[in-house]
């Protein structure tokens, strides 16, 4: 008779992995165009080119592997990584940094594991965290804002003769020291006065980081409404956050770790709780372990911050609660309809 | 004496390896005799993993015997019966590499069928199955168990006009099911795009 | 305002129902042929009660329920019955099961029914009773027999009972078109269940609120009758039984559990109204209403269908373009499965047929990676993993899978509806769990392999030992008999191994060497003193040795029947015991005949000279005795076969007694016992031709001796000198000619046997024939020796 056999549903919703990337993308938007606004092309440049490799590395890998391409590169899950570590790394690095940190996050963090949905670990993360400790000092060469200094922004041409080796000595000129960083090496002022004295602070935190995380916030907030994840691990991670910065905030003496909104608005906070602790493939999966996965990586970004060696600590955060996702997996599966919860539990092993 | 130990240091390391040789030897001693294990509970183990088709084809006179052979160090590879699952589980309960079946092909489960009007009461069928399912007595005609029929082949070879037949298990409504859908994420490339989607059972 | 509940996750399709709400319920008509399955519910299949060419009329049951989860099922209307054979079915397999097949007569001839104007007349049992005669299946889709669900007990009070109105489902408007019309009906239904179920607490309809008309129909209808409707928002699946239940009253059904394990029964509203019309009416379920919709049909439209009406008919009524649709649905978008075959027909519980154009449906594209993003576990009705279940299934492992709660899955499809990777899911959980169900029924069946395959081996090995101690006690029992044939006299001792000892010694002591006994012999003759047996005393002796044979093998005998009787195992022991026995007593016989052969011419003389004539009779007959047959009398031997027969007459009886025991009590050894009467009666067969021969013979003989006699000596005398003389009188040529004739009229006995066996078929017939085979192979060769000579 020719008509289809296949297994119910017959209907499906209007969802698809694509689209939900393509919304991730979309949602970057706010916060590239701060870090543009106040740090120069140097993070658009970053983006393009990691895009560019990024996508070719996957074609490659799919290429190896044996699979479809186009089917796989219209996922988009490349195009993501691309993004996230492009905006991850300081806006103007060098090109070979960028593509050994593409190449690292498809072909080893993604494709070696046998492709999207299979990666233990995010792969923009993992790539950040091999560059910063393999490349500490380009890792952590970060662009002056606008306004902390007499010079211009890096512009277009600019950032594209940077990012591929031509004039690398200029581009020293207008690097500063991130407020993350300024603030681990105070041990002898103030945070009122180290404020005054340092031009990278703006309002709240950095002038061009506080911005940025605020366009992070609101692309997370658009990806909320668009339901493309639940809330339970971004908020459940700025809440630990927030709770261990106001816990060991001392009313800003030299010895200070920073006040809640400083920690709230600095370095990669937003982008991680939005972007990168809401990555599915590699979190935990009920909403009961999301809410622990979130809230443990909000509490180690601070401890790292403030006690650890890093300045930022998103990217070791995200990665040491990759590993724990399992097993918080193991114990926060929901209760079903129709079990008691202790039943459930007990008949696990 | 001790001075002597203490000057030596080749003597105080040789003393300390044997005397933690000696320690540990007498843990490992006093372990096997507490936590002592009664007969062989591996074979149990592999045992009740075989599919207990008693069918000898694995060169053992029944499920029981080959289990204490593979307890005992012989291959996990021949067990038609079983196919590849079984081998799976082996390999899964012993800590060892699976190997491809020591078998042309996997047996399929399949029931004796005896077609009645050529049977003539021999009882040779009856001799030679290993889970008593062919019931019958001499000069009268048998029939088998279906139910209790382990597909074993073994009451093919005996039957002087070969009137038995080994017939594969038929899908019946009760127990049709779907099939695993074929992951899409393994198709090659020319798959895309045709209307047999993966979600179709055939 | 009543407290509604809310059940985790749950989805938001596009409803379709509009298309098919515009137009009132239609008639579909009565198509030329009916196809009715005998399984249209769960449980049983009915079991056919018409047969092929039978009229039928509306209403009429033809198929009976089997067993208590069942239900019967009804001629939709009248016709005469064309098929009951193996059709296509409603099943996502598209499998083929029984079906009766009904040419319609147009007439709609109506059986006689009656229904009942007050049901609180009748008690409880008499309504379910009708309930279930009326072949009331839940119409909403599962198709559990109401009747079932009903019989509710007592240990399980009902506090809730719930009348699902929900209809989820996209698509389907059946029950919401059930409401807007005849929601009269449903009240009506839900207060005849009421007073059945007799709820503690309370009556519920459940209805979502996408139906506003349909709501306020039934609220008018249920005003004054205490019956709450109760309105909750529209998310898909609400209309599962447990989720229904879990929104109107809070409460979840235990995992494996029903409804009523807390407290609460749920009915279809269609259920109702058929159970109201089966109540009221006494009409049996034959009819219900199915939407048709999807826009491949040109009118989509409720119809109220006669249940075996196929798809193809419904469909060619709503302007059904089959260029549009490639895939034809039975049930909705979500839980429906998809048709091969338009010709399947409408069953109990078919409650939408879709037909969605390509557009509407689209094929489902190929299925992404899982990214584990868990908007499917956000969808999960009953919270489950659905990405974790996933990856179990794909890779097998069916403990974490049952870990998992796979089996508390309702199959709704919401996850595979919200799964941004098109991954068809619910098919993933469906093989698995048949998978694991398999492999549970695998286990079991192995189990049971090997528990069999160990009783039989043991069987065997005790089988081994039981004959190996046999042989053993056999050669014991072969030696003690020896050394009491050897000194029969003795055996009054008290002490019987003492008396075996002793008649061994002597036994040895008389003759055991007889090495030893020559030597002593030709010493003796040596000497001169020959003291060699006279031929009187070797006479005795043999004589006695003959009947002592005699007495150890009739004792043989008797115990091999009493084996046999009691089905003993020994009886083979016995059996070869008594042979051997025989076959020393035929040796026994042989020695006396040879030396009373040798004594004949020399007893002549001294038997001339005897004046004596019981003497010499006694010597005649002890010689015919030897010469010819050597064996016991005709008289005797016809005591002994009527003792046989009588005997074997006797086990047989006893035997058939046991038999039929074992088969009342349903014992294991019923074949055994078959067997066992088989045998005997065999052997009673033979005894009674070897006794109906031997008479025959007798008569011949006596026939042609005639010799009367008062004097039993006499005629003992007499008629051993008639043997005498017709022993030397005849030739060998004779000799055989007398076997020919006796074999003749053998023969023909036999025939007349075998003919009078056949003529009442008796189960003797064969083994005449068989004989009479062999009395024909006899004759034969009895002739050719005869032209030989």
């Amino acid at each position: 008779m020719g008509f289809l056999k296949v297994s119910s549903p017959h209907a499906h919703g209007p969802m698809s992995t694509a689209r939900v990337m393509r919304l991730v993308l979309l949602a970057t938007i706010p916060g590239l165009f701060s870090l543009t606004w106040f740090f120069g092309f140097g993070s658009l440049v970053n983006v393009l080119w990691a895009s560019i490799t990024a996508l070719s590395f996957e074609a490659l890998a799919l290429k190896w592997r044996k699979r479809p391409i186009g089917f796989y590169l219209n996922d988009y899950s490349a195009l993501v990584t691309a993004f996230l570590l492009g905006i991850a790394l300081p806006p103007g690095s060098p090109f070979w940094l960028i593509m050994i940190g593409t190449g690292f996050a498809i072909l080893i963090c993604k494709q070696l594991y046998g492709g999207m949905g299979y990666n233990p670990f995010n792969p923009a993360m993992a790539a950040y965290v091999m560059l910063l400790i393999s490349f500490p000092v380009q890792m952590t060469t970060w662009l002056a804002p606008q306004g902390s200094f007499a010079g211009d922004l890096l512009g277009p041409i600019d950032a594209l003769r940077y990012c591929f080796g031509f004039g690398r000595d200029s581009i020293d000129a207008i690097t500063m020291a991130t407020p993350l960083d300024v603030l681990k090496q105070n041990n002898s002022l103030l945070i009122e006065d180290l404020w005054q004295e340092s031009s990278q602070f703006g309002q709240f935190a950095g002038i061009g980081w506080e911005w940025a995380n605020i366009g992070f916030l609101l692309g997370g907030m658009y990806l909320l409404y668009r339901r493309v994840f639940t809330w339970h691990a971004p908020i459940s991670m700025l809440t630990s956050l927030t709770v261990m910065s106001t816990l060991f905030y001392d009313g800003g003496s030299s010895a200070s770790g920073g006040s809640p909104l400083f920690h709230l608005l600095s370095g990669a906070t937003m982008l991680g709780a939005f972007f990168i602790v809401t990555d599915p493939v590699t979190s935990a999966v009920s909403n009961r372990g999301r809410v622990i996965y979130g809230a443990l990586i909000g509490i180690l970004v601070y401890v790292i911050r403030v006690w650890g060696n890093y300045p930022d600590a998103v990217a070791f955060a995200v990665l040491l609660m990759n590993f724990a996702a399992p097993f918080i997996d193991h114990y926060t599966q929901p209760r079903t309809y129709g079990h008691k919860l202790k039943d459930q539990q007990g008949g696990k092993s | 004496m001790i001075e002597l130990i203490a000057q030596n240091p080749f003597l105080a390391s040789l003393l300390a390896l044997v005397g933690l040789g000696l320690v540990f030897g007498a843990l490992l001693g006093f372990a096997a005799v507490k936590f002592k294990t009664e007969g062989n509970p591996i074979a149990e183990q592999i045992e009740s993993l075989l599919p207990q088709t008693q069918c000898g084809q694995c060169g053992y006179p029944g499920c029981r015997p080959y289990a204490q052979a593979i307890a005992e160090g012989d291959d996990i590879n021949k067990c038609p019966p079983g196919g590849e699952a079984t081998i799976a589980a082996l390999a899964d309960l012993l800590g060892v590499e699976a190997k491809p079946l020591d078998a042309a092909e996997e047996a399929v489960p399949s029931v004796a069928f005896i077609r009645e009007a050529e049977c003539i009461g021999c009882t040779k069928c009856i001799q030679a199955c290993p889970v008593d399912a062919i019931l019958g007595s001499a000069k009268h005609m048998h029939t088998v168990i279906a139910s209790e029929c382990t597909g074993c082949d073994l009451c093919v070879e005996p039957c002087p006009v070969d009137c038995i037949d080994m017939l594969p298990i038929q899908t019946s409504l009760q127990t049709w099911h779907w099939d695993k859908p074929k992951p899409a994420e393994d198709l090659i490339a020319s798959d895309r795009g045709t209307t047999k989607q993966s979600g179709a059972a055939v | 305002m009543r407290k509604i509940w809310d059940i985790h996750g749950g989805i938001h399709p596009a409803e379709n129902k509009h298309q098919s709400l515009h137009n009132p319920i239609e008639n579909a008509g009565i198509p030329p042929q009916l196809i009715l399955p005998l399984a249209q519910h769960i449980g049983a299949p009915a079991s056919p009660i018409v047969n092929v060419g039978d009229r039928v009329l509306k209403g009429q049951m033809i198929a009976e329920a089997k067993g208590f989860v069942s239900a019967p099922v009804h001629a939709p209307t009248s016709g005469v019955i064309a098929a009951i054979e193996s059709r296509v079915i409603p099943h996502p397999s598209g499998m083929s099961a029984s079906c009766i097949v009904i040419d319609t007569d147009g007439k709609d001839e109506w059986i006689a029914h009656q229904g009942i104007e007050d049901y609180t007349q009748l008690s409880k049992i008499e309504l379910v009773d009708r309930v279930r005669q009326a072949g009331i299946a839940g119409m909403g889709g599962a198709g559990f027999p109401a009747a079932v669900k009903l019989s509710t007990r007592d240990d399980k009070p009902i506090e809730t009972l719930i009348l699902n109105g929900t209809e989820c489902e996209p698509y389907i408007t059946a029950d919401d078109i059930l409401m807007r019309e005849r929601a009269a009906e449903i009240i009506a239904g839900a207060e005849i269940l009421r007073h059945l179920i007799k709820p503690s607490k309370e009556t519920l309809i459940g209805v979502e609120d996408n139906k506003p008309e349909g709501i306020a129909a039934l609220k008018k209808a249920a005003e004054g009758t205490g019956i709450e409707i109760v309105v909750f928002p529209t998310k898909y699946p609400s209309g599962g039984e447990k989720q229904l239940i879990q929104i109107l009253t809070g409460k979840e059904v235990p995992s494996g559990g029903l409804p009523s394990d807390v407290g609460i029964v749920c009915q279809n509203i269609g259920t109702a109204t058929a159970i109201y019309r089966a109540i009221r009416f006494g009409e049996p379920l034959i009819s219900r209403i199915t939407t048709v919709t999807g826009e491949a049909c040109g009118q989509p439209q409720n119809y109220e269908v006669l249940l075996g009406t196929p798809v193809q008919y419904l469909l060619d009524k709503s302007g059904f373009n089959k260029d549009n649709c490639i895939r034809l649905i039975m049930g909705g978008p979500m839980m429906g499965y998809t048709l091969q075959d338009t010709a399947v027909p409408i069953v109990k519980t078919s409650n939408c047929v879709l037909a969605p154009t390509v557009a509407e449906l689209p094929p489902p594209p190929p299925a992404q990676a899982c990214i584990r993003c868990g908007m499917c576990a956000e969808a999960c009705p009953v919270s489950l993993l659905p990405q974790q279940m996933y990856w179990f299934a794909r890779a097998q492992e069916h403990e974490k899978l049952e870990n998992h709660q796979l089996f508390d899955c309702i199959e709704c499809g919401a996850c595979s509806f919200a799964c941004p990777s098109n991954i068809p899911l619910v098919q993933y959980y469906r093989a698995s769990k048949a998978e694991i169900r398999q492999a549970q029924q695998d286990k079991i069946k192995a189990e049971r392999s090997k528990e069999r395959f160990e009783a039989r081996t043991a069987r065997l090995e005790q089988e081994e030992a039981e004959k190996e101690a046999k042989r053993a006690a056999r050669m014991e029992a072969a030696k003690a008999k020896a050394a009491a044939a050897a000194n029969a006299p003795e055996a009054g001792k008290a002490d019987i191994i003492q008396a075996a000892i002793e008649r061994s010694k002597a036994k040895k002591a008389e003759s055991a060497d007889p090495a030893q006994a020559a030597i002593a012999r030709a010493q003796a003759k040596r000497d001169g003193n020959v003291e060699e047996e006279s031929p009187q005393e070797k006479t005795e002796r043999l004589q006695k040795l003959l009947a002592s044979a005699e007495k150890r093998l009739s004792a043989a005998k008797e115990k091999l029947a009493l084996a046999q009787e009691q089905q003993n195992e020994n009886a083979d022991a016995f059996a070869t015991a008594v042979s051997k026995t025989e076959e020393k007593l035929a040796a026994i016989q042989k020695e006396l005949s040879e030396h009373e052969a040798s004594l004949a011419p020399t007893k002549a003389s001294p038997a001339s000279d005897n004046a004596d004539p019981a003497q010499a009779a006694i010597t005649r007959a002890l010689a015919k005795r030897a010469g010819a047959n050597a064996d016991e009398t005709d008289e005797d031997k016809t005591t002994r076969l009527q003792n046989t027969v009588a005997s074997t007459e006797k086990r047989l009886s006893a035997a058939q007694e046991k038999l039929a025991a074992a088969q009342e009590q349903n014992d294991a050894n019923v074949a055994a016992f078959a067997t066992g009467v088989e045998k005997t009666q065999a052997k009673l067969d033979t005894a009674k031709k070897e006794l109906s021969d031997h008479l025959a013979t007798l008569k011949t003989s006596s026939a042609s001796e005639a010799v009367a006699s008062d004097d039993p000596v006499q005629a003992a005398i007499e008629r051993a000198k008639a043997a005498r003389e017709a022993q030397a009188n005849m030739s060998d040529a004779d000799k055989i000619k007398q076997t020919i004739e006796s074999l003749e009229s053998r023969i023909a006995r036999t025939k007349e046997k075998l003919e009078a066996a056949r003529a009442e078929g008796d189960d003797k017939a064969d083994l005449l024939a068989d004989s009479l085979v062999k009395l024909e192979d006899k004759l034969a060769a009895a002739q050719q020796t005869l032209s030989e000579t």
